[in-house]
């Protein structure tokens, strides 16, 4: 009989049924999902590899701790999806290394914001948002109107490809040409315009 | 569930699930039958003589455990869990939401109809609608054009009488559905356009409103402006609705400094309104025309202030 006693004496043995015992949880949760269809293809044929500039976008949004107060899923509840748009679906993060689903909302869910306010209207509201939402408690983020300095654009992007999005090797020579010029805003609007444009709600 | 990319996926995820499961029932079947010795101690000591017994579980507490495990169970067979199994309720979060969908289309449906079936203008008078408008405008509009409907700089003021693209409800309704997208090319038409001419273009544009401005400049604004700005502006700077706006009148989208204009022509204005008919519908886009229109700015009807109307 194996009572905690033997258990408590014997330090290999302790090892090996704690790591069995925490490991089952992600044996069944995570391991799984490498080898789910809907969460390592495409959704549709809409959803493609972010080019230099909105990823270079997604790196400031990252920087900024965009993600301290934006989530970016849509659950599929009718009070969500009134108000954002679509739920989200897994096919749709494919190319998110690191996903940036988040879950603290002090502001909006931002995963379907593409496209529903002007290039304008972001640059005024990243800025300084009281300009265009008076009762907005987002802080300023004054200082992206500069130049974008992103000289790793193509190491990331071969790291990137390395985990699997499909850069291919003109895209990755022609990165530092497609960020060039642009500023931290510039490539921040490019990327929250692109969110969430993949799939449509359409009633 | 056929979205495993191979069958062997479901039965792992089965197996190991009820191992495990099965695993814990047999702990604490073993915990049970242990032989327990009374005032029998694990054999730490610490601090001297701190010790500590080695008792079974409480019965109640043992209990407690085994439901968990009757829980799992049942729940393993009514809800999908085991690998690819559905379950006996066939539960998805996608039928969840649709279920949740229809049932407030039901509800709601029939009111968004109703107001749908009706006139704009006639919707425009109804409290009622003019109550659910705001909140859709609250929702989907304030954003841009604020809570008050009064627009900031680049984004019109909604209740006013100045039109960009029209304020007739036909005009609201297909604004909302379709978008909007307003380019002001930089310096007009003339592209060779001087730092100075720029200035004594932006006098004789403010002296259209009758803003005040340098007489000299204005005199050698007004030729410019028949050749850089009047073919979308018109020769009199009225404007054009659904191409250029009116630069005669008091409303200004960009502000009416001589900075602001002379930034406006030197870099030109490009801002869109996004298209919402397809993710709004056509009922909730009807309501929110009506509630526009009925701000106080809409054309051909009796005019209600916007104080009236809040």
């Amino acid at each position: 009989m194996l009572t905690h006693d033997k258990i408590e004496k014997n330090v290999g043995l302790l090892i090996v049924l704690t790591i069995l015992t925490i490991s089952v949880a992600g044996l069944l949760e995570i391991v799984p999902l490498f080898f789910q269809k809907s969460t390592t293809s495409p959704a549709n044929e809409l959803v493609k590899p972010y080019d230099p500039l909105r990823l270079s976008g997604r790196d400031i949004y990252i920087r900024e701790g965009c993600y301290n107060c934006h989530s970016q899923m849509i659950r599929p509840f009718r009070a969500e999806t009134e108000r954002y748009g679509h739920y989200s679906v897994a096919g749709e993060f494919i190319y998110d290394h690191p996903f940036q689903w988040g879950s603290k909302r002090t502001g909006p869910d931002l995963a379907r914001v593409g496209g529903r306010y002007s290039d304008l209207w972001h640059r005024t509201h990243l800025l300084n948002p009281r300009d265009v939402v008076p009762e907005s408690n987002m802080p300023a983020y004054s200082w992206l109107d500069r130049p974008l300095n992103d000289s790793d654009i193509e190491t990331k992007m071969r790291a990137l490809r390395k985990v699997g999005v499909p850069y291919t090797d003109d895209e990755i020579a022609g990165a530092k040409k497609a960020i060039e010029g642009k500023s931290e805003l510039d490539a921040l609007i490019a990327y929250l315009q692109g969110m969430g444009t993949a799939i449509k709600q359409v009633r | 569930m056929s979205d495993f990319v191979s069958g062997f996926w479901s039965i792992y995820i089965a197996v190991i699930t009820i191992v495990s499961i099965l695993g814990c029932a047999v702990l604490l079947w073993m915990q049970s039958s242990a032989k327990h010795v009374e005032g029998k101690t694990t054999g730490h000591v610490w601090d001297e003589n701190l010790e500590e017994f080695s008792n079974p579980l409480p019965n109640w507490w043992r209990w407690l455990f085994y439901l968990t495990v009757i829980f799992a169970l049942f729940y393993l067979v009514m809800y999908p869990g085991l690998g690819s199994f559905k379950g006996q309720y066939q539960w998805t979060s996608t039928r969840q939401y649709d279920n949740e969908m229809k049932k407030a289309d039901d509800r709601y449906g029939p009111i968004f109809q109703r107001y749908l079936k009706q006139d704009i203008r006639v919707v425009a008078t109804n409290p009622e609608a003019r109550e659910m408008g705001q909140r859709l405008f609250l929702t989907y509009c304030a954003q841009c054009h604020g809570s008050d409907a009064q627009g900031t700089k680049g984004f019109p003021n909604l209740a006013d009488k100045d039109w960009l693209f029209g304020g007739s409800p036909e005009q609201i309704k297909e604004t909302i559905t379709q978008g909007r997208s307003a380019m002001m090319p930089a310096k007009g038409v003339k592209p060779d356009l001087t730092g100075d001419e720029i200035k004594d273009l932006a006098h004789y544009v403010r002296s259209l409103s009758g803003l005040a401005a340098d007489p000299i400049r204005i005199h050698r604004g007004k030729p410019l402006f028949s050749v850089a700005c009047a073919a979308c502006h018109g020769a009199d700077g009225m404007g054009n609705v659904g191409l250029a706006p009116n630069l005669a009148d008091e409303v200004w989208l960009y502000g009416s400094s001589e900075a602001t204009i002379i930034e406006t022509i030197s870099k030109g204005r490009v801002n869109q309104m996004p298209a919402f008919g397809d993710f709004l519908g056509e009922a909730k886009v009807h309501l929110l025309t009506a509630y526009v229109y009925g701000l106080g700015g809409g054309q051909d009807v009796s005019v209600t202030t916007p104080a009236e109307t809040r």
